[in-house]
């Protein structure tokens, strides 16, 4: 399972890129660290659930939500390869994904779910 | 090959002949459209989530995902429903099965290279990662299977309450999508056990590759906002 040219993404590529492909494409054992590391950030999240302090905290859930968005990304850029692909995948994953994303923050603002404390001005 | 024909355009004529569809900007039409199908299941998912998150806290009456709730008109008393540890589980389960995938396309990718010892025979045994995938993605099904069914003996059933509705939705229709890739990964599985898959199928394990780690990620977020988010 070495590096190697004969890398089945070349075979949607055209040979200038394919070349740049191999050459940045992560190896086996790249992909069992990266396994390893998501398994730490579950374990962590886990371990924060069962932590009185950190989970009564105000920092519990936007920890939880970086953690969450380092594991989606982790996965969408070693496992998709997004991180190593041509700009096209990565604008038709992207694109969708940002509306999406907007598009549940405007619905949980508009359904009073979300709300912006600007404070009290007298 | 009417692709091809589509999209006008073909950059070596050996990569047509074994059936890899260039479009003009050079890359697999196959490929384009598969991400443009998880850009698209990107959306579904969105609206899936926003319902939930929309509803949570909302439910009139019990049983609820982290509080204990006793019903006044028949003083039984229900415990928070979600069971953490099992989903812990299922979640680790779900992530080796993204690693087994993506060992699977590697395994693939280099099967044409030679393997002197026992370990990189093991390792580059696309039938082994492939299988392997398929089954973890199974034991993921069987967790859900095994969660649902305790959800409604406890009394929570997609008619109670907006949680259970928003929850069944959300949650079966993930676990639709993972029966749908388990069924890609065995027919995968079967072909590379009828004829063996080489460098030249690789592009067809990518694509299952992706969508499996597409199934992945949005566990990744449900875990998160539905389980671990009280």
């Amino acid at each position: 399972m070495a590096h190697s040219a004969d890398h089945g993404h070349g075979a949607d590529h055209p040979p200038s890129e394919q070349a740049h492909f191999v050459q940045h494409h992560p190896s086996w054992k790249t992909y069992v660290l990266v396994g390893a590391i998501l398994v730490l950030i579950t374990a962590v999240e886990v371990m924060a659930f069962y932590t009185p302090a950190w989970e009564q905290s105000r920092i519990y859930v936007p920890s939880m939500l970086i953690l969450s968005s380092l594991k989606f990304a982790i996965v969408v850029m070693f496992y998709m390869h997004l991180k190593y692909d041509h700009k096209l995948f990565r604008a038709l994953f992207t694109g969708p994904f940002i509306v999406a994303g907007l598009t549940l923050v405007a619905l949980l603002f508009l359904f009073g779910q979300l709300a912006i404390r600007l404070g009290v001005m007298g | 090959m009417a692709s091809i024909a589509q999209a006008g355009h073909v950059n070596d004529p050996h990569d047509a002949h074994v059936g890899h569809h260039y479009t003009s900007t050079g890359l697999d039409n196959r490929k384009i459209a598969i991400w443009a199908f998880i850009g698209s299941e990107c959306m579904l998912f969105a609206s899936l989530i926003s319902t939930y998150m929309i509803y949570k806290g909302r439910s009139l009456k019990g049983p609820f995902p982290h509080e204990a709730w006793t019903n006044p008109q028949t003083n039984q008393s229900f415990p928070a429903i979600l069971d953490i540890p099992i989903t812990s589980a299922s979640t680790f389960v779900l992530l080796m099965s993204s690693l087994a995938m993506v060992l699977a396309h590697n395994a693939v990718v280099h099967s044409r290279e030679p393997k002197a010892t026992a370990l990189q025979r093991l390792g580059g045994s696309s039938k082994l990662w492939l299988a392997m995938t398929a089954i973890l993605g199974m034991v993921f099904l069987g967790f859900q299977a095994y969660e649902f069914t305790a959800f409604v003996h406890e009394g929570l059933s997609i008619r109670t309450n907006l949680f259970g509705s928003s929850f069944f939705t959300l949650t079966g229709f993930h676990g639709a999508h993972v029966t749908a890739g388990v069924l890609w990964l065995w027919s995968l599985f079967a072909i590379d056990v009828k004829r063996g898959l080489g460098p030249d199928d690789a592009l067809n394990v990518d694509l299952s590759a992706l969508y499996w780690h597409f199934v992945d990620v949005i566990w990744i977020v449900i875990f998160t906002l539905v389980y671990l988010i009280p």
